[in-house]
C-alpha cells in the first residue's frame, strides 16, 4: 500500500502517503483527515513561499533570539577526552528548541484563518512555547497536560496561565503525556474547524513529522555552518551527532543538517521509554511507528525522570532512520541522567535541561568510543525547569525518588 | 452464513428502524457477557463489541472509563473474543476497536478470529480510508465487513468514496465530537444522515451523540438506524444494572419503533 522513495535523500520528503520508508501514515478518525489534508496543503504552499519563509526567520531572529550560539565545552573535553560542541538551543526564547516549531505552526495557523490552538505538554516546554507563540499572535489557547506532569512541573503551569493559556489537566490513563496528546486529540476532534492542533513533536498524522522536522531544520542548518567555522575546511563536520529521543522534535532538526554526511548520529532515549530500542511497530496518535506496547497491543506507560521523554512512541521518521541504519538509537537511565546533569552544571557552568542530559549521559557512558573525536550535541533545553525536581530528589525526598526508574 | 449487510438491509426493507446497542468487553466485569443475549432479546438488530484498548482518542469519558475498568480487571481481545463466541443472540455482533490491537495481531489472524468468535464486522474508527485498504481487503476475504465512519466534515465526493468503501453499513459520525450523551440531538446527525441517504443505498446508521429514545426516533426520520453507546454505559457507571440497561435498549426500541 505505502509507495516508498528508497532513492529519495536521507530525510527527504515523506512520500504522498506521508510516509518515511514504511513507517509514518494518518491513522486519525475521519473527522480529522480533511483537516490533516487541509493542513499539509496549507504547510506545502507556505513552506514553497518566500513570503511566508522570510516572516518566520524573521520571527525566529527578532523575537526567538535565533541564531543559537554553538559552545565548545573545553573543561569537560578535557575531562572526557574528547572534543565535545552544544549547540545552544537553551538559549532560545523560552529556553528550548520547541519556540522554532511553535512559532511555524502559529504563524500558519493564522494564515489559515484559525483563531485557537490546542497543544499537548509534557515538561511544560511545548505549553509554554504555545502559550507564548499564541500570545504574541492574539490566539486562544488550551494547553493539555497530565496530571503528574503538573505536579512536576508546577512552574510552567504558572508561565502558561500567566501568558494567558488555559491550562487543562489530562487525568486519564498514566496520566502523563500520552495521555495529553489523547485529550489534545480528542478536542481537536471537536473544534476542528477553528482550531489549529499544535503538535510539540515530529509525530502524529501526516502532515505532522515532516512539518515539524521542517521548522527545526533551522538548528541543523546553524549548527552545520558553525561547524565549519570552528572546526576548519578540512575537516567541518564532527563525528558525531548526538540528541536526545522523546518524540524526537530536536533530534529531527539538528539530524537534518548532517543526514548528508558522514557524521555518526546517535538519538538518545530514556531506558523506561525506549521505543526505537525495543524495535516493536505499533500505531497510534496517528502514526506508524516503533511503540512500546504490550503483547496485545495495549500501549504501555513510559517512564523517565524527565517529563518531556515520557513517552511511549517515537516520530516515525526516527523509525525509519533506525531501520535504514543512518541513526542509531540507545538508552540511558535515569541515574546516568542525574550525573550528566550534574557534571555539565559543574564543569562548564550550564545546567542543561533533563532531556538533553540523556544525549550526554550516553557520551559520558561511551567515552570510550569517542575517545579523540568530534562530538557535537544539540542542547536542546535549559534546566531551570528541573532544578526543584533535581533537588529533592538529590536530598531523598520519596515522592521525587519515585520519578526515578534506576 | 447471512451477511451483516443483507441481515440490515431486510430488516430495513420490512419497515424496521435498526438498532444497534454497543456493548464494553469486560465492563461491567463478569457480568457484560449476559448483556449480548439480553440487549437481542431487547430488540437490537445487531450489536456493537467494544475491544477495550488503551488509547481510545475517538471515545470521551463514558466509554473511557468503562474500557478502562475492564483493562484494569485484565480485560483482553483474546478474552472477550471468547466470551462472545460463546454468545448466542442470533443477531449480527460487529467488533469495536482500535487499528493497533489489529495490527498487532496481524491483519489475518484478527480478521480470522472475528469469524471464529462468530463475528460478522469491524469498526475501528482510527483506520480511514487511506490506510483501510490492507484490512480492509483481508477482512473482505474472510467475510468480515469492515464499517467505515462518514464524517460530516468531508466532503460529498470523499462520503462517496467512503460509502463505496463501506460494509455492512455506513456509520454516519452524527457531530463534530467524540462518543458521549448530549442533551440536544446535533443538527449535524440529520444532515449527515441526509447526505449519506442520497449517496448509497447500503444501510445508513447514525452513531456518537444519540442520548435517548427520542433522539433516535428523531434522527431515525432521515436515518436507517442508530448506535447508542455511551447512554447506554453510563447508566451502569452510575450504579444501574444490567438489567437496567436492557430495559433502556427496549425503551430505544419502543422510540424507533414510533417513527
Amino acid at each position: 500500500m505505502a509507495v516508498t522513495n528508497p532513492a529519495g535523500p536521507t530525510m527527504g520528503d515523506p512520500d504522498n502517503t506521508g510516509r518515511f520508508g514504511r513507517f509514518g501514515g494518518r491513522y486519525v478518525p475521519e473527522t480529522l483527515v480533511p483537516a490533516c489534508a487541509e493542513l499539509e496543503a496549507a504547510f506545502k504552499e507556505a513552506w514553497s513561499d518566500q513570503g511566508f519563509r522570510d516572516e518566520f526567520e524573521e520571527t525566529l531572529r527578532e523575537y526567538g533570539g535565533r541564531p543559537s550560539p554553538m559552545t565548545e565545552c573545553h573543561n569537560l573535553s578535557k575531562e572526557l577526552g574528547f572534543r565535545i560542541l552544544l549547540k545552544r538551543e537553551d538559549l532560545n526564547h523560552t529556553g528550548s528548541h520547541k519556540i522554532n516549531n511553535v512559532l511555524g505552526q502559529a504563524l500558519l495557523a493564522k494564515r489559515m484563518g484559525k483563531t485557537r490552538l490546542v497543544a499537548e505538554t509534557g515538561a511544560g516546554q511545548h505549553g509554554v512555547a504555545s502559550a507564548t507563540a499564541a500570545a504574541l499572535l492574539g490566539m486562544e489557547c488550551i494547553v493539555y497536560m497530565g496530571e503528574v506532569d503538573v505536579k512536576r512541573q508546577a512552574l510552567n503551569v504558572f508561565r502558561m496561565q500567566l501568558l494567558g493559556t488555559e491550562v487543562r489537566t489530562a487525568m486519564s490513563g498514566s496520566r502523563t503525556l500520552k495521555d495529553a496528546v489523547n485529550e489534545a486529540m480528542r478536542y481537536w476532534v471537536a473544534s476542528v474547524e477553528t482550531t489549529h492542533y499544535c503538535l510539540g513533536s515530529v509525530m502524529g498524522p501526516h502532515p505532522y513529522p515532516w512539518m515539524v522536522r521542517e521548522f527545526h531544520t533551522v538548528i541543523g542548518n546553524e549548527a552545520r555552518e558553525q561547524c565549519a567555522k570552528l572546526l576548519g575546511d578540512s575537516n567541518p563536520v564532527p563525528d558525531v551527532v548526538v540528541a536526545c529521543v522523546g518524540g524526537g522534535s530536536n533530534a529531527a532538526g539538528i539530524f537534518s543538517g548532517f543526514a548528508d554526511t558522514d557524521a555518526e548520529m546517535v538519538g538518545v532515549e530514556p531506558a523506561g521509554g525506549a521505543a526505537v530500542g525495543r524495535q516493536v511497530p505499533g500505531v497510534v496518535h496517528g502514526s506508524l511507528s516503533y511503540l512500546m506496547q504490550d503483547e496485545f497491543g495495549q500501549v504501555q506507560e513510559a517512564h523517565s525522570v524527565s517529563a518531556g521523554l515520557d513517552y511511549p512512541g517515537v516520530g516515525p521518521e526516527h523509525a525509519h532512520l533506525a531501520d535504514i541504519g543512518r541513526a542509531r538509537y540507545e538508552s540511558v537511565t535515569d541515574t546516568e541522567v542525574l550525573d550528566a546533569f550534574q557534571l555539565l552544571s559543574r564543569s562548564e557552568g550550564i545546567i542543561p535541561a533533563l532531556e538533553p542530559a540523556h544525549g550526554l549521559a550516553w557520551m559520558v557512558k561511551a567515552k570510550d568510543e569517542l575517545a579523540g573525536k568530534t562530538v557535537l550535541l544539540n542542547l536542546s533545553g535549559r534546566g531551570d525547569k528541573d532544578v526543584a525536581q533535581v533537588q529533592a530528589i538529590l536530598d531523598g525526598d520519596p515522592e521525587a525518588l519515585s520519578t526515578m526508574r534506576p | 452464513m447471512i451477511s451483516l449487510e443483507e441481515h440490515l438491509l431486510e430488516l430495513r426493507a420490512s419497515g424496521r428502524k435498526l438498532l444497534l446497542p454497543y456493548v464494553t468487553g469486560g465492563y461491567p466485569v463478569d457480568e457484560w457477557p449476559r448483556l449480548i443475549e439480553g440487549f437481542a432479546s431487547a430488540g437490537a438488530d445487531a450489536m456493537e463489541i467494544g475491544i477495550p484498548f488503551s488509547d481510545p482518542v475517538m471515545d470521551g469519558p463514558t466509554i473511557q472509563e468503562a474500557s478502562s475498568i475492564a483493562l484494569a480487571n485484565g480485560s483482553n481481545p483474546q478474552m472477550v473474543l471468547d466470551a462472545v463466541s460463546g454468545a448466542d443472540p442470533g443477531v449480527p455482533l460487529v467488533a469495536m476497536t482500535y487499528y493497533n490491537l489489529c495490527y498487532r495481531m496481524g491483519h489475518k489472524r484478527f480478521a480470522s478470529s472475528l469469524v471464529k468468535a462468530g463475528m460478522s464486522g469491524a469498526i475501528l474508527p482510527d483506520l480511514p480510508l487511506e490506510e483501510a485498504g490492507e484490512w480492509a481487503t483481508e477482512a473482505d476475504e474472510a467475510g468480515i465487513a469492515t464499517v467505515m465512519l462518514a464524517a460530516p466534515t468531508a466532503d460529498d465526493a470523499r462520503l462517496e468514496k467512503v460509502c463505496e468503501r463501506a460494509r455492512g453499513f455506513v456509520y454516519g459520525v452524527g457531530l463534530v465530537g467524540i462518543t458521549g450523551e448530549r442533551a440536544e440531538l446535533s443538527k449535524s446527525a440529520l444532515s449527515i444522515a441526509k447526505r449519506l441517504k442520497n449517496l448509497t443505498d447500503k444501510p445508513v446508521i447514525i452513531g456518537i451523540g444519540i442520548s435517548n429514545p427520542e433522539q433516535a426516533a428523531e434522527v431515525c426520520e432521515v436515518a436507517d438506524g442508530v448506535v447508542v453507546a455511551s447512554a447506554i454505559i453510563r447508566r451502569m457507571l452510575d450504579g444501574g444494572s444490567t438489567d437496567e440497561a436492557i430495559e433502556f435498549v427496549a425503551a430505544l426500541r419502543a422510540g424507533l419503533d414510533s417513527v
